[in-house]
Protein backbone atom coordinates (compact mmCIF):
# COMPACT_ATOMS: atom_id res chain seq x y z
CA UNK A 1 0.00 0.00 0.00
CA UNK A 2 2.90 2.37 -0.45
CA UNK A 3 1.48 4.04 -3.18
CA UNK A 4 -0.84 5.75 -1.71
CA UNK A 5 -0.63 8.16 0.97
CA UNK A 6 -4.41 9.12 1.80
CA UNK A 7 -7.78 9.59 0.92
CA UNK A 8 -10.26 12.44 1.52
CA UNK A 9 -13.61 13.08 0.39
CA UNK A 10 -15.62 16.22 0.94
CA UNK A 11 -18.70 17.27 0.58
CA UNK A 12 -20.26 19.79 -1.73
CA UNK A 13 -19.85 22.99 1.06
CA UNK A 14 -16.34 21.61 1.67
CA UNK A 15 -16.85 19.42 4.54
CA UNK A 16 -14.62 16.77 5.04
CA UNK A 17 -16.55 13.63 5.58
CA UNK A 18 -13.78 11.11 4.79
CA UNK A 19 -10.85 10.82 5.64
CA UNK A 20 -8.63 8.14 6.01
CA UNK A 21 -4.04 7.43 5.39
CA UNK A 22 -2.56 4.39 4.63
CA UNK A 23 1.17 3.79 5.91
CA UNK A 24 2.91 6.40 7.61
CA UNK A 25 4.07 8.78 5.19
CA UNK A 26 2.23 11.95 5.07
CA UNK A 27 0.10 11.34 7.73
CA UNK A 28 -1.73 14.33 9.10
CA UNK A 29 -3.54 15.00 12.85
CA UNK A 30 -7.22 15.60 12.32
CA UNK A 31 -6.77 18.97 12.31
CA UNK A 32 -4.24 19.26 9.39
CA UNK A 33 -6.73 16.85 7.27
CA UNK A 34 -9.76 19.18 8.10
CA UNK A 35 -7.36 22.03 6.87
CA UNK A 36 -6.27 20.13 3.44
CA UNK A 37 -10.00 19.72 2.39
CA UNK A 38 -11.34 23.05 3.11
CA UNK A 39 -8.37 24.29 1.60
CA UNK A 40 -8.61 21.89 -1.65
CA UNK A 41 -12.09 22.72 -1.96
CA UNK A 42 -11.34 26.40 -2.13
CA UNK A 43 -8.71 26.28 -4.40
CA UNK A 44 -10.74 24.20 -6.40
CA UNK A 45 -13.43 26.50 -6.48
CA UNK A 46 -11.10 29.43 -7.13
CA UNK A 47 -9.37 27.12 -10.22
CA UNK A 48 -12.40 27.12 -12.10
CA UNK A 49 -12.91 31.32 -12.04
CA UNK A 50 -9.22 31.48 -12.58
CA UNK A 51 -8.85 29.47 -15.78
CA UNK A 52 -8.52 31.24 -19.29
CA UNK A 53 -10.53 28.27 -20.96
CA UNK A 54 -14.13 28.12 -20.07
CA UNK A 55 -16.28 25.71 -19.15
CA UNK A 56 -12.85 23.98 -16.98
CA UNK A 57 -14.18 21.85 -13.86
CA UNK A 58 -11.67 22.39 -11.61
CA UNK A 59 -8.18 21.06 -10.67
CA UNK A 60 -7.76 17.42 -11.67
CA UNK A 61 -3.82 16.65 -10.95
CA UNK A 62 -1.64 18.43 -8.67
CA UNK A 63 2.15 17.72 -8.82
CA UNK A 64 4.45 18.22 -6.23
CA UNK A 65 8.37 16.85 -5.41
CA UNK A 66 7.24 14.61 -2.67
CA UNK A 67 3.14 13.91 -4.02
CA UNK A 68 0.73 13.54 -6.66
CA UNK A 69 -2.99 15.13 -5.60
CA UNK A 70 -5.74 13.46 -7.69
CA UNK A 71 -8.81 14.96 -7.69
CA UNK A 72 -12.59 13.81 -9.10
CA UNK A 73 -15.66 15.90 -8.95
CA UNK A 74 -18.76 13.94 -9.26
CA UNK A 75 -21.48 15.72 -10.85
CA UNK A 76 -23.67 16.20 -7.59
CA UNK A 77 -20.37 18.18 -6.44
CA UNK A 78 -18.92 15.81 -3.94
CA UNK A 79 -15.04 15.77 -4.46
CA UNK A 80 -12.74 12.70 -3.70
CA UNK A 81 -9.09 13.15 -3.82
CA UNK A 82 -5.80 10.89 -3.30
CA UNK A 83 -2.86 12.39 -2.36
CA UNK A 84 -0.02 9.19 -3.52
CA UNK A 85 3.64 9.12 -4.70
CA UNK A 86 4.78 10.98 -7.43
CA UNK A 87 4.05 9.31 -10.72
CA UNK A 88 1.57 6.52 -9.11
CA UNK A 89 -0.71 5.45 -12.14
CA UNK A 90 -4.52 4.57 -12.47
CA UNK A 91 -5.79 6.99 -9.84
CA UNK A 92 -8.63 8.27 -11.95
CA UNK A 93 -9.82 4.92 -12.01
CA UNK A 94 -9.30 4.40 -8.51
CA UNK A 95 -11.46 7.40 -7.43
CA UNK A 96 -14.24 6.87 -9.81
CA UNK A 97 -14.13 3.03 -8.17
CA UNK A 98 -14.62 4.82 -4.51
CA UNK A 99 -17.45 6.79 -6.24
CA UNK A 100 -19.34 3.15 -6.63
CA UNK A 101 -18.06 2.61 -3.55
CA UNK A 102 -19.57 5.42 -2.43
CA UNK A 103 -23.00 5.53 -3.83
CA UNK A 104 -23.18 1.59 -3.26
CA UNK A 105 -22.02 1.68 0.65
CA UNK A 106 -22.55 4.83 1.99
CA UNK A 107 -25.42 6.26 0.04
CA UNK A 108 -27.80 3.25 0.20
CA UNK A 109 -27.13 2.98 4.12
CA UNK A 110 -30.27 4.26 5.42
CA UNK A 111 -28.85 5.32 8.28
CA UNK A 112 -26.44 7.54 6.64
CA UNK A 113 -27.17 11.05 6.84
CA UNK A 114 -26.39 13.11 3.51
CA UNK A 115 -23.46 15.61 3.77
CA UNK A 116 -22.53 14.09 7.38
CA UNK A 117 -18.90 12.14 8.56
CA UNK A 118 -19.00 8.71 6.58
CA UNK A 119 -19.18 5.94 9.32
CA UNK A 120 -19.81 3.33 7.20
CA UNK A 121 -18.32 -0.26 8.09
CA UNK A 122 -19.24 -1.64 4.66
CA UNK A 123 -17.85 0.96 3.52
CA UNK A 124 -14.40 0.98 5.13
CA UNK A 125 -13.87 -2.93 4.31
CA UNK A 126 -14.83 -2.68 0.33
CA UNK A 127 -12.24 0.77 0.30
CA UNK A 128 -9.50 -1.33 1.95
CA UNK A 129 -9.71 -3.74 -0.34
CA UNK A 130 -9.87 -1.47 -3.31
CA UNK A 131 -6.74 0.48 -2.12
CA UNK A 132 -4.52 -2.64 -2.05
CA UNK A 133 -2.14 -2.71 -4.74
CA UNK A 134 -2.63 -5.33 -6.97
CA UNK A 135 -6.45 -4.06 -6.64
CA UNK A 136 -5.04 -0.64 -7.92
CA UNK A 137 -3.11 -2.21 -10.69
CA UNK A 138 -6.30 -4.30 -11.69
CA UNK A 139 -8.68 -1.45 -11.89
CA UNK A 140 -6.14 -0.43 -15.00
CA UNK A 141 -6.61 -2.89 -17.09
CA UNK B 1 -11.60 13.92 -22.42
CA UNK B 2 -15.17 13.34 -24.37
CA UNK B 3 -16.61 10.57 -22.91
CA UNK B 4 -19.62 8.99 -25.03
CA UNK B 5 -22.75 9.22 -23.23
CA UNK B 6 -24.44 5.17 -23.48
CA UNK B 7 -27.69 5.69 -25.54
CA UNK B 8 -29.59 2.75 -23.70
CA UNK B 9 -29.35 1.20 -20.33
CA UNK B 10 -29.16 -2.12 -21.24
CA UNK B 11 -25.34 -2.55 -20.66
CA UNK B 12 -25.49 -1.35 -17.45
CA UNK B 13 -28.84 -3.02 -16.77
CA UNK B 14 -26.67 -6.28 -17.38
CA UNK B 15 -24.35 -5.99 -14.43
CA UNK B 16 -26.00 -4.16 -11.90
CA UNK B 17 -27.38 -6.36 -9.34
CA UNK B 18 -31.17 -7.18 -9.82
CA UNK B 19 -33.82 -8.28 -6.83
CA UNK B 20 -36.46 -10.35 -8.60
CA UNK B 21 -39.08 -8.43 -9.86
CA UNK B 22 -41.90 -10.00 -7.86
CA UNK B 23 -40.28 -9.57 -5.13
CA UNK B 24 -39.94 -5.78 -5.66
CA UNK B 25 -43.46 -5.21 -6.78
CA UNK B 26 -44.95 -6.33 -3.46
CA UNK B 27 -42.78 -5.10 -1.65
CA UNK B 28 -43.48 -1.56 -2.90
CA UNK B 29 -47.57 -2.82 -2.70
CA UNK B 30 -46.50 -2.93 0.93
CA UNK B 31 -45.57 0.41 1.31
CA UNK B 32 -48.51 1.56 -0.10
CA UNK B 33 -50.78 -0.10 1.36
CA UNK B 34 -49.79 0.37 4.91
CA UNK B 35 -49.03 4.22 4.20
CA UNK B 36 -52.79 4.19 3.06
CA UNK B 37 -53.77 2.06 6.44
CA UNK B 38 -51.37 5.08 8.72
CA UNK B 39 -52.18 8.34 7.22
CA UNK B 40 -55.62 7.06 6.02
CA UNK B 41 -55.91 10.40 3.52
CA UNK B 42 -55.61 9.48 0.17
CA UNK B 43 -53.77 12.92 -0.83
CA UNK B 44 -51.46 12.45 2.27
CA UNK B 45 -50.26 9.17 1.18
CA UNK B 46 -49.46 10.90 -2.65
CA UNK B 47 -47.45 13.74 -0.12
CA UNK B 48 -45.68 10.76 1.41
CA UNK B 49 -44.82 8.94 -1.88
CA UNK B 50 -43.40 12.43 -3.15
CA UNK B 51 -41.10 12.42 -0.41
CA UNK B 52 -39.66 9.06 -0.22
CA UNK B 53 -39.08 9.25 -3.45
CA UNK B 54 -37.21 12.70 -2.98
CA UNK B 55 -35.25 11.25 -0.70
CA UNK B 56 -34.46 8.05 -2.93
CA UNK B 57 -33.75 10.73 -5.31
CA UNK B 58 -30.73 12.60 -4.03
CA UNK B 59 -29.03 9.31 -3.30
CA UNK B 60 -29.91 7.63 -6.54
CA UNK B 61 -28.51 10.31 -8.83
CA UNK B 62 -24.80 9.62 -7.63
CA UNK B 63 -25.05 5.76 -8.50
CA UNK B 64 -26.23 6.57 -11.38
CA UNK B 65 -23.74 8.56 -12.29
CA UNK B 66 -21.34 6.49 -10.69
CA UNK B 67 -22.29 3.31 -12.58
CA UNK B 68 -23.80 4.82 -16.05
CA UNK B 69 -20.65 7.33 -17.16
CA UNK B 70 -23.18 10.01 -18.32
CA UNK B 71 -21.26 13.00 -18.67
CA UNK B 72 -22.64 16.23 -18.24
CA UNK B 73 -25.88 16.77 -20.33
CA UNK B 74 -25.64 19.56 -22.99
CA UNK B 75 -29.81 20.76 -22.22
CA UNK B 76 -32.84 19.67 -20.63
CA UNK B 77 -33.84 17.54 -23.85
CA UNK B 78 -30.57 15.67 -23.42
CA UNK B 79 -31.40 15.31 -19.83
CA UNK B 80 -34.78 13.72 -19.85
CA UNK B 81 -33.90 11.39 -22.53
CA UNK B 82 -31.05 10.23 -20.09
CA UNK B 83 -33.47 9.74 -17.48
CA UNK B 84 -36.15 7.82 -19.89
CA UNK B 85 -33.71 5.74 -22.00
CA UNK B 86 -30.70 4.81 -19.07
CA UNK B 87 -32.25 5.98 -16.03
CA UNK B 88 -35.23 3.37 -15.85
CA UNK B 89 -33.37 0.79 -17.68
CA UNK B 90 -31.04 0.69 -15.06
CA UNK B 91 -33.49 0.79 -12.41
CA UNK B 92 -36.25 -0.60 -13.34
CA UNK B 93 -35.61 -2.43 -16.16
CA UNK B 94 -38.14 -0.80 -18.88
CA UNK B 95 -37.55 1.59 -21.26
CA UNK B 96 -39.29 5.13 -21.82
CA UNK B 97 -40.01 7.47 -24.38
CA UNK B 98 -39.76 10.92 -24.37
CA UNK B 99 -42.60 13.73 -25.85
CA UNK B 100 -44.76 16.31 -26.36
CA UNK B 101 -42.18 18.63 -25.95
CA UNK B 102 -43.15 22.45 -25.52
CA UNK B 103 -41.59 25.47 -27.53
CA UNK B 104 -39.03 26.92 -25.79
CA UNK B 105 -38.17 22.64 -24.35
CA UNK B 106 -38.56 23.44 -21.01
CA UNK B 107 -41.67 21.28 -20.45
CA UNK B 108 -42.30 17.36 -21.61
CA UNK B 109 -44.09 14.24 -21.23
CA UNK B 110 -42.16 10.98 -20.40
CA UNK B 111 -43.77 7.94 -21.11
CA UNK B 112 -43.75 4.89 -19.88
CA UNK B 113 -45.19 1.64 -21.39
CA UNK B 114 -44.54 -0.98 -19.30
CA UNK B 115 -44.23 -0.19 -15.05
CA UNK B 116 -43.11 -3.10 -12.81
CA UNK B 117 -44.83 -1.21 -9.78
CA UNK B 118 -48.47 -1.79 -11.15
CA UNK B 119 -47.95 -5.53 -12.42
CA UNK B 120 -50.68 -7.14 -9.83
CA UNK B 121 -52.61 -3.60 -8.89
CA UNK B 122 -56.12 -2.69 -9.32
CA UNK B 123 -57.39 0.58 -7.47
CA UNK B 124 -60.30 0.20 -5.11
CA UNK B 125 -62.71 2.55 -5.19
CA UNK B 126 -62.33 4.37 -2.24
CA UNK B 127 -58.52 5.08 -3.68
CA UNK B 128 -59.65 6.52 -7.00
CA UNK B 129 -57.34 10.13 -5.74
CA UNK B 130 -54.34 7.56 -4.99
CA UNK B 131 -51.38 8.30 -7.91
CA UNK B 132 -49.93 4.60 -7.20
CA UNK B 133 -46.68 5.31 -8.60
CA UNK B 134 -46.01 8.93 -6.83
CA UNK B 135 -42.70 7.65 -5.40
CA UNK B 136 -41.31 7.50 -9.17
CA UNK B 137 -42.06 11.29 -9.63
CA UNK B 138 -40.50 12.32 -6.81
CA UNK B 139 -37.30 10.26 -7.62
CA UNK B 140 -36.65 12.61 -10.74
CA UNK B 141 -37.19 15.68 -8.79
CA UNK B 142 -35.18 14.58 -6.50
CA UNK B 143 -32.71 13.17 -8.44
CA UNK B 144 -32.92 16.88 -10.73
CA UNK B 145 -32.06 18.70 -7.63
CA UNK B 146 -29.03 17.00 -6.87
CA UNK B 147 -27.93 18.53 -10.24
CA UNK B 148 -28.95 21.66 -9.97
CA UNK B 149 -32.58 21.79 -11.68
CA UNK B 150 -35.64 22.29 -10.03
CA UNK B 151 -38.81 20.47 -11.49
CA UNK B 152 -41.78 19.95 -11.03
CA UNK B 153 -43.44 16.75 -12.15
CA UNK B 154 -46.70 15.27 -11.91
CA UNK B 155 -49.02 12.64 -13.49
CA UNK B 156 -51.09 13.35 -16.57
CA UNK B 157 -52.08 9.55 -17.36
CA UNK B 158 -52.26 6.55 -15.16
CA UNK B 159 -52.82 3.05 -16.50
CA UNK B 160 -54.65 2.76 -13.00
CA UNK B 161 -56.70 5.15 -13.38
CA UNK B 162 -58.13 4.05 -16.96
CA UNK B 163 -55.30 5.47 -19.74
CA UNK B 164 -53.27 3.41 -21.70
CA UNK B 165 -50.69 4.05 -20.72
CA UNK B 166 -48.25 6.05 -18.03
CA UNK B 167 -47.51 9.68 -18.47
CA UNK B 168 -45.49 12.19 -16.32
CA UNK B 169 -45.29 15.36 -17.01
CA UNK B 170 -41.44 16.59 -16.39
CA UNK B 171 -41.83 20.60 -15.90
CA UNK B 172 -37.93 22.27 -15.53
CA UNK B 173 -38.50 25.67 -12.95
CA UNK B 174 -35.31 26.90 -12.45
CA UNK B 175 -31.78 25.50 -13.32
CA UNK B 176 -29.50 27.26 -10.71
CA UNK B 177 -26.40 28.10 -11.12
CA UNK B 178 -23.15 26.07 -9.84
CA UNK B 179 -21.13 29.17 -8.77
CA UNK B 180 -20.45 29.46 -5.15
CA UNK B 181 -22.24 32.73 -3.42
CA UNK B 182 -19.14 35.08 -3.19
CA UNK B 183 -21.27 37.78 -2.12
CA UNK B 184 -20.45 38.78 1.70
CA UNK B 185 -24.37 39.47 2.61
CA UNK B 186 -25.55 36.34 1.38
Amino acid sequence: MAAIYSLYIINKSGGLIYYKDYGSAGRMDTNDSLRVASLWHSMHAISQQLSPVSGCLGIELLQADTFDLHCFQSLTGTKFFVVCEPGAQHMENLLKFVYELYTDYVLKNPFYEMEMPIRCELFDINLTQAVQKDRVAFLGR
Amino acid sequence: MARVAPRTGDAIFANVERVNAELFTLTYGAVVRQLLTDLEEVEEVNKQLDQMGYNIGIRLIDEFLAKSNVSRCNDFRETTDVIAKVGFKMFLGVTASVTNWDADGTCCSIVLEDNPLVDFVELPDNCQGLYYCNILSGVIRGALDMVSMKTEVTWLRDVLRGDDVFELQVKLLKHVPEEYPYKDDE
